[in-house]
């Protein structure tokens, strides 16, 4: 089964929240009108706190005031090197707080208190300082023209940029997208999720701290529908960064189209596959496959939702599985015993408790788990299929929660086509010691992100997207600032030059 | 004024066997499956040059389904860049051995001069497939600089099947602009042409197949947008599109993107780009590259130097120059060499520039030199220069697309960088001057993706090319061009006992 579901003892640290305000132009404000919406505890399904709520009419104020910043700031015309500077000291105002954001997520989201202190918000540290140190090496390049003409290309930063990030990782997917278009040189405005607006409003805070210009960066909280769209339609904003699920994934560009045109670049969600083969050894794979999917409770994009493990040790490993998944504790995410909290929220809750419904239905067995747990909040036993056809709701869609397809493969093309079997491409994991099968499985299998022998190894300089309808674009590595650029090219004719 | 707009040279002129009409799929000629054709005209004097295939959305489903086997299970991906290279080469020679036959389809579909088309249309077709041929082998990923004990690197795959939808003012050129780097990055691809220059495209199909290109690589999807075009941008198996139009047209297709499979586009658009002329420059220079600038190719090229703006000292020399020579700017029948301005492409373009030019009239704008319809046949107009332009007016804000010039003046440079970024597009600009300093602050300055510093039109294979704002996203021409057709794949495995990191 799961495990705890209950309160044991542990110490919960005081939860205070600071910030509930929109982040406009360096001042926390009112919705102009004057609407709050409630973000709730989803270990208690709680109301923690009102939150202003953002529309069009406060996302216009926020683009004016990035734009201006842009237009006529400090920001853009400062050098690299001094946008730099000012992003590491926002780093290190972050790592002066990192307890206090960490409760944040915790309570907003349901995340692991303990690793959001150890890994959630020391990355978003990380994310800073390397683009910090990147801000003073963004280069274009002298040309090789065909005639007699000197010509260049500056890399220059595209304009205001909207960001709409998604609740599964709020500080994460925060700095992910900010980071890169601060050292660009770009103004934003940042519409976080509905279910997840704390942490962002107390990075804002933070920003203006470190000496960040006011209206480089703008907060509106608020919901989809109203903010977001707004942001996804406005005129005056020169590029959208959307990291969410590919239905929503349509809407920003589709918007962006109709209205001015603006570039967007997509994130979305996935069915990433892990390829076992009989050479791994099975308590490692058992590991990693089990962590691949119930980490943060299944709610992340690259989840390794569907496991195939090849017919020579498929038997060991499915009963390994189903024992190392019983040792999986759920419960609340600020006892440190606990491995996996409760799903963000009550429409997620449903949604996955529906396609486990729907697996049972289609045919597929429960090898264990299967049930919520507990009588409050939103918390669901990591949860195992086994018998799962290719073309089941379970296998085809992301559920984004604890629930793993386990199937079985016999030879490495079956393993090929059955993960590229998608209509996904986020990442994929292989474990293999062969180095010939880790060559051709990793360039054979249709995904932005392969992993071999390991699974979210994640990392600032290792670019991050998807193919497919995963989306496109690219997170983390330096050519995540393309993203926030725009190349121009200048060219001259030139006189006498003694070379071409 | 202009002069000759006569309907054509005389009684000479023969027209030439149109071998190539059907839709190219799979390496072969075929019929739409509909059997339905239709009809290509002749600008000059708008009869029917010929009838080709009309592809429609059962057209493009076999045609991806070709370049869907092509690309999953051929050899073109499975070749190196090295070998995708040589034939791209022998498809450049092919070219070159055809020229004075595919300048003249040019000239008779889009009314284009026959001298540029086979000195530099034609040629330049050549010239960016072997750009592109040599970059092939030369397509690199990264190993990276990760911090943990982790080995990373990136490949840059081909993306897949791609679609392409040119436009009809370079028919030719915006072929290879987008093919030969789709081509060299190892995918595969369906064209759909401009209804108006169906021609060009299925000569260069036949000769890509005589070059080696496998079957299902390259196939060509004459046919119209709505139709065609649509079915393209909303396949549920095309992994990219790349698109060369209207901006209202791109919209279109970015829409249709996102309610399909939410495939990545890159939009080069439209544009009202400026050219700023500075009190040093040599006026007489001037005038002749502003002249250039807007009726070259009749003023059909997204970055017709559309606004001219002239510092006050030099103004009203500029002015007296400028319509001095435009009437030295001979209209007329496209394959007559002595002539600098062929016919606008249709009846459609035709009225819709002639309807600007009154739009300039009423709103208070002064006719300076030309603004009527020339000839009594086909689509010809005369070399046009409206001054006392206004900003908000329509002919300063809107793209006309004919030979139609805004000029205006001003006074310092300030003023020059705002009235230059007062517009919705961004895709190109002029700055004549030869002051170190202007130059390095207004090319900063105004925001167009390129910017031609004493010069106009110097494209260049390795320069690359696109918009800002409203004028698109992604760049052609350059190495950059390839990573429209290439996906980053990022690979991660742990290390153990690496003595560096």
């Amino acid at each position: 089964m799961g495990s705890q579901c209950n309160g044991d003892e542990f110490e919960m640290p005081e939860i205070k929240i600071k910030f509930t305000k929109l982040f406009i132009n360096g001042q926390f404000v009112d919705a102009i009108s004057g609407k709050t919406f409630e973000t709730r505890d989803p270990r208690t399904g709680e109301v923690i706190a009102y939150v202003a709520e953002g529309d069009k009419a406060d996302v216009d104020v926020a683009v004016k005031a990035a734009r201006e910043a842009f237009d006529h700031g400090k920001w853009p015309r400062m050098s690299g090197y001094e946008r730099g500077r000012i992003m590491m000291k926002l780093a290190d105002l972050i790592e002066q707080n990192i307890e206090e954001l960490a409760i944040l997520d915790s309570v907003d989201v349901g995340k692991l208190f303990s690793l959001n202190k150890i890994v959630d918000i020391p990355g978003t540290i990380h994310l800073l300082q390397y683009y910090a140190g990147a801000a003073d090496k963004i280069h274009g390049e002298t040309l090789k023209m065909s005639r007699e003409f000197q010509g260049y290309t500056l890399k220059e930063p595209i304009g205001v940029v909207g960001h709409i990030i998604p609740w599964n990782f709020p500080s994460t997917m925060f700095f992910f997208k900010v980071s890169p278009a601060l050292a660009a040189g770009c103004t934003m405005v940042v519409k976080p999720a509905e279910q997840s607006p704390l942490s962002a409003l107390y990075y804002a805070h933070l920003a203006k701290q470190a000496g960040i210009p006011d209206g480089v960066l703008n907060v509106v909280t608020g919901f989809g529908p109203t903010a977001g769209a707004a942001i996804c339609s406005h005129m005056d904003v020169d590029k959208v960064s959307f990291t969410g699920s590919a239905e929503v994934g349509r809407l920003v560009m589709e918007a962006a189209a109709r209205s001015n045109l603006k570039s967007v670049s997509l994130e979305l969600g996935g069915k990433s596959p892990i390829i076992i083969f009989d050479d791994a050894d099975v308590d490692m794979a058992v590991d990693l496959a089990n962590k691949a999917i119930f980490y943060n409770k299944g709610e992340i994009c690259v989840a390794g939702s569907r496991i195939y493990v090849q017919e020579g040790i498929y038997d060991e490993f499915m009963k390994k599985a189903a024992e190392k998944a019983k040792k999986w504790v759920v419960g609340d995410p600020f006892n440190p015993q606990v491995h996996q909290g409760p799903q963000v929220d009550k429409k997620q809750f449903e949604k996955v408790l529906e396609y486990i419904e729907h697996g049972k239905k289609e045919g597929a067995t429960i090898l264990t788990g299967g049930r919520p747990c507990g009588d409050k909040g939103y918390y669901i036993e990591p949860t195992i299929f086994t018998d799962v056809k290719e073309d089941m709701s379970i296998a085809q869609d992301e559920i984004f929660g604890p629930v793993m397809s386990l199937m079985k493969f016999k030879t490495v093309e079956e393993a090929i086509e059955k993960a590229n079997n998608t209509r996904y491409g986020l990442a994929a994991g292989i474990v293999t010691k062969d180095l010939n099968i880790a060559n051709r499985v990793s360039r054979s299998i249709r995904a932005g992100i392969i992993w071999i022998n390991c699974y979210f190894a994640f990392d600032v300089d290792c670019p991050f997207g998807g193919y497919k309808m995963s989306g496109f674009g690219r997170d983390m590595g330096m050519h995540a600032m393309d993203k926030y650029l725009q190349v121009k090219s200048v060219v001259t004719p030139i006189y006498g030059s003694p070379w071409l | 004024m202009a002069n000759h707009c006569n309907g054509n040279s005389g009684g000479a002129f023969k027209m030439p066997e149109i071998k190539f009409t059907k839709l190219f799929i799979n390496g072969q000629f075929v019929d739409s499956v509909s059997g339905k054709t239709f009809e290509t005209r002749d600008p000059r004097t708008g009869e029917v040059i010929a009838k080709v295939a009309e592809g429609d959305k059962e057209d493009v489903d076999l045609a991806v389904k070709a370049a869907r086997e092509a690309f999953d299970h051929g050899k073109w991906p499975r070749m190196s860049g090295y070998e995708r290279g040589r034939l791209m080469m022998k498809f450049a020679d092919l070219i070159e051995e055809h020229i004075e036959e595919l300048a003249m389809l040019d000239s008779l579909d889009a009314g284009k001069l026959l001298k540029m088309g086979k000195s530099m249309d034609i040629p330049h077709c050549a010239n960016m497939l072997r750009y592109y041929a040599g970059a092939a082998d030369k397509i690199h990923g990264e190993t990276l600089k990760l911090s943990s004990q982790c080995q990373g690197y990136t490949l840059k795959e081909p993306i897949g099947v791609v679609g392409h939808i040119i436009p009809w003012n370079f028919p030719s050129t915006m072929f290879f602009l987008k093919v030969s780097p789709a081509l060299a990055a190892g995918c595969t691809m369906v064209v759909k042409p401009a209804e108006q220059t169906p021609l060009s495209a299925l000569y260069f199909a036949h000769l890509a197949k005589q070059a080696g290109i496998p079957d299902g690589t390259i196939n060509v999807v004459n046919g119209f947008g709505a139709t065609a075009g649509a079915a393209l941008c909303s396949h549920m198996d095309v992994d990219k599109i790349s698109f060369t139009g209207s901006t209202e047209v791109g919209r279109l297709v970015m829409e249709a993107a996102a309610r399909s499979n939410l495939k990545p586009v890159s939009l080069e658009l439209g544009g009202k780009s400026p050219i700023i002329i500075f009190d040093d420059a040599d006026v007489d220079m001037a005038v002749d590259l502003a002249q250039k600038a807007i009726f070259y190719n009749k003023g059909e090229i997204c970055v017709a130097g559309s606004r001219i703006y002239v510092q006050e000292g030099i103004y009203d020399e500029f002015v007296k120059k400028a319509a001095e020579s435009a009437k030295g700017w001979v209209v007329g029948d496209p394959l007559d060499p002595d002539v600098h301005q062929g016919p606008q492409i249709d009846k459609k373009q035709f009225e819709k520039v002639l309807q600007y030019i009154e739009h300039g009239k009423r709103e208070g704008a002064t006719l300076l030199t030309g603004g009527k319809p020339c000839g009594e046949k086909g689509f010809y107009i005369e070399p046009t220069i409206f001054t006392d332009v206004k900003e908000d007016m329509k002919i300063a804000q809107d793209e006309i697309f004919g030979p139609v010039m805004s000029l205006m003046k001003f006074q310092t440079i300030e003023e020059a960088i705002e009235k230059a970024n007062a517009t919705r597009y961004g895709l190109a600009a002029g700055v004549l001057t030869k002051d170190l300093d202007i130059a390095n602050r207004v090319s900063r300055s105004v925001r167009a993706g390129t910017i031609w510093i004493n010069c106009y039109f110097a494209f260049d294979p390795d320069a690359p090319f696109g918009g800002f704002k409203m004028s698109g996203f992604g760049r052609d021409y350059g190495l950059n061009a390839i990573e429209k057709y290439l996906q980053v794949k990022s690979v991660v495995t742990p290390l153990y006992s690496s003595p560096w990191l």
